[in-house]
């Protein structure tokens, strides 16, 4: 029915757009709420979710109270909760989305299920309705080597999973971290500094474990459970491992005072958890009498903090690229965990540079007047200003890269080393030969020291 | 009113007690960046005054990078591995350029010395700044800023200054596009690019710098000086001027009185 139809019928009906990344990122967000019942919890886009609680049932007093607990929390964020229990996540899966007829045990209500519930495509499922196959069940008491002759092998391994004869692993959202510790509390705290507080004692209970096990960390996540279902995670990264508590609270002192949006504590936390997704290994370290190791540590706890407040993008390290394509000659990575450095292309003796100091990515846009067409610049407007050019060189021929490109190999640029009458040196290219370009333009790419 | 005077008398001692454990002047520099040319570092007294702060104004908006340039330089001459903290905000890449690292290489820097920073807005520089500069380990640290830079006000500057003197950093302010303005700096230098020194077939030569010591605390400003670059031995030397020039580089014997504003702000 168009939406004009229906709003003729119901004039009071609210139209809202289908914005299926919001949805994907709400769904995500329940799921980290959801880590509060077990580790393993995996998203069935678009509107499910698959808990694997085997073995974490009981920590919230079995099944029912642990569903209950789930519902009333969905239920508050608004949301309507269908759920299921299985021996398999797949069988779990389509009990939840297709049961419609009450049964005594699991196994029977999958065999009651529609053959609709194996989610072959609107084809095949007509296909057995019309065979007279119209359970989970018919189709089982099936031999399975006709099944996947006449629907394929697919279909056969679509109905040993939700029979639980095959296994119908997880991909959970959370990989398990190596190293979690938490604190639940019997009455939710209101007030961020103690939350805070709590974080320090988990912080030191956390790098105990780390000392055992000879680790330290590399990224530290913190999670805050509201008592209305939600959760926030908060994450630290360090440019080596670490089992400083001190430098560790610092970072997540300096990440939660950076917050956008601040740390919301709404009816209360009820859990906090930190995780330590990344380990590495880190022995006893052993000062040096000069001090050297003391003024390195300092400088990569500055990368650390630094990169906590700004993010990972804007606290970098240049390093060296295999090419001479001039603004692809450098790569800027975070200095976090950037590569052990390359070397660097060395200055000639005696030759004065000839790369820029400064380089415009991209090139910017001149006007250039020429003697000869394909001749060196005289004088160039940049910036609304004209620059009479006094001395120049050139031009170095930098030819695209025609190896990677099949169809067309890109233009040949003419670079010029140029000096204006105030002595300031500029690198300017002719982009396009003129037998490849009938009017080939000019650009400014870099001004040199 | 005799309540008053006596707290009155209090903060002065209070503050002489400050001034006398604090004060700029009362602790020798530890050390110097050398600029490699002996008449220029012997005109300072070294060079520039390591855990200090130094300023390097672009004479003009076109001259940014040849500041900039000197600035990083003077930084990465100095040996070892220390690493160059570089701060500016998000936006200098597009008006200025991105920092190239090929181009650092080649003029003998090392470029994987280099820590870049880019803040998003002024006061996050300011707030990374005063974070960089109380970090010992560092050759230099660089603050970048373009235009007017209200935040840095003479208490910022001040604070600015102080945590670069107690861990020993020197702090390079890099003020493009800017006019010289009272700050707490030890010197401040207007850096202009200069003609470099013609080779054959007409090719522009290494770079060459032309500074003005605009203020200076330690000693009478004035000086100007016409440097270029040598990257084999990585040192600035005496440009030798073009005949239009006629050599009148070396510094310029009348000298200047400080600038009055910045004796005011002294």
């Amino acid at each position: 029915m168009p939406l004009a139809d229906a709003r003729a019928r119901v004039p009071e009906l609210i139209a809202v757009q289908h914005d299926p990344v919001a949805d994907h990122a709400w769904l995500d967000r329940l799921a980290l709420g959801c880590n509060r019942y077990t580790p393993l919890v995996a998203l069935d886009a678009p509107d499910g979710l698959i808990l694997d609680i085997a073995g974490a049932e009981h920590l919230a007093g079995g099944e029912a109270s642990l569903i209950a607990d789930a519902e009333m929390r969905l239920s508050r964020l608004g949301m309507s909760v269908r759920h299921a229990f299985g021996p398999t996540a797949d069988a779990a899966r389509a009990l939840a989305r297709y049961q419609t007829r009450p049964a005594p045990d699991e196994a029977s209500a999958v065999r009651r299920l529609p053959v609709l519930a194996l989610e072959l495509g609107p084809e095949a499922t007509t296909a057995l309705v019309r065979a007279g196959l119209k359970t989970i069940g018919d189709l089982a008491s099936r031999p399975m080597a006709n099944i996947a002759a006449r629907f394929g092998a697919g279909a056969a391994m679509a109905l040993r999973r939700i029979l639980g004869d095959a296994p119908s692993p997880l991909d959970p959202r959370i990989a398990p971290p190596p190293v979690a510790v938490e604190r639940r509390f019997a009455e939710p705290i209101g007030s961020t500094a103690h939350a805070t507080k709590v974080l320090a004692e988990l912080a030191n209970e956390a790098i105990k474990e780390l000392l055992d096990r000879g680790k330290g960390g590399r990224h530290f996540r913190a999670t805050f459970f509201r008592s209305d279902g939600l959760a926030r995670g908060i994450d630290i990264e360090t440019g080596h491992a670490t089992r400083d508590t001190r430098l560790v609270m610092r970072l997540f002192a300096e990440r939660m005072d950076g917050l956008a949006d601040p740390l919301d504590p709404g009816f209360g936390f009820d859990m906090i958890r930190l995780t330590v997704p990344r380990l590495d290994p880190l022995g006893a370290t052993q000062l040096k009498l000069e001090g050297g190791e003391v003024r390195e540590a300092a400088m990569d706890e500055l990368v650390d903090r630094m990169t906590t407040r700004l993010g990972r993008r804007r606290v970098k390290k240049l390093i060296a690229e295999d090419t001479h394509i001039p603004e692809q000659a450098q790569l800027a990575l975070p200095a976090i965990d950037a590569p052990p450095p390359l070397p660097w292309q060395m200055p000639e003796p005696g030759e004065p540079p000839t790369r820029p100091f400064h380089l415009f990515d991209p090139p910017q846009p001149i006007e250039v007047i020429a003697e000869v067409p394909d001749g060196p610049p005289q004088r160039f407007r940049w910036r609304r200003a004209f620059h009479a050019i006094r001395r120049y060189e050139g031009p170095e021929r930098i030819a695209a890269e025609w190896w990677r490109r099949r169809d067309n190999a890109g233009l040949t640029r003419d670079y010029y080393r140029v000096e204006d009458v105030h002595g300031r040196r500029y690198w300017l290219f002719r982009h396009g030969l003129y037998d490849e370009k009938p009017d080939p333009r000019w650009y400014i790419h870099g001004v040199f020291a | 009113m005799h309540e008053s005077s006596q707290s009155l008398a209090g903060l002065r001692k209070h503050i002489a007690r400050l001034a006398a454990d604090g004060g700029q002047t009362s602790r020798p520099a530890e050390g110097w960046l050398a600029s490699g040319h002996a008449g220029f570092d012997a005109a300072l007294g070294g060079g520039f005054a390591v855990g200090r702060t130094h300023e390097f104004f672009a004479a003009d908006a076109l001259d940014g990078t040849s500041a900039a340039a000197f600035a990083a330089l003077l930084a990465l001459r100095t040996p070892g591995k220390m690493p160059l903290i570089w701060l500016r905000t998000a936006d200098a890449g597009g008006r200025a350029g991105h920092i190239y690292a090929p181009g650092i290489a080649e003029l003998g820097g090392d470029p994987d010395r280099l820590l870049l920073v880019e803040t998003p807005d002024p006061k996050m520089l300011l707030a990374c700044a005063n974070d960089a500069i109380r970090c010992a380990g560092s050759a230099a640290v660089i603050v970048e800023s373009w235009g007017k830079f209200p935040l840095l006000d003479l208490t910022a500057g001040r604070r600015l200054a102080l945590g670069a003197r107690d861990a020993g950093t020197t702090l390079l302010m890099l003020r493009l596009n800017a006019v010289p303005a009272p700050s707490v700096a030890e010197t401040r230098w207007s850096v202009a690019a200069a003609a470099s020194r013609e080779l054959e077939a007409n090719a522009p030569g290494a770079p060459a710098f032309d500074l003005e010591l605009l203020r200076w605390r330690a000693g009478p400003a004035g000086g100007r000086w016409r440097l270029d670059w040598n990257h084999d031995n990585k040192s600035f030397g005496h440009a030798c001027g073009e005949p239009a020039l006629s050599g009148a580089v070396l510094p310029v014997p009348a000298r200047r009185a400080a600038l009055p504003h910045g004796a005011a702000a002294a």
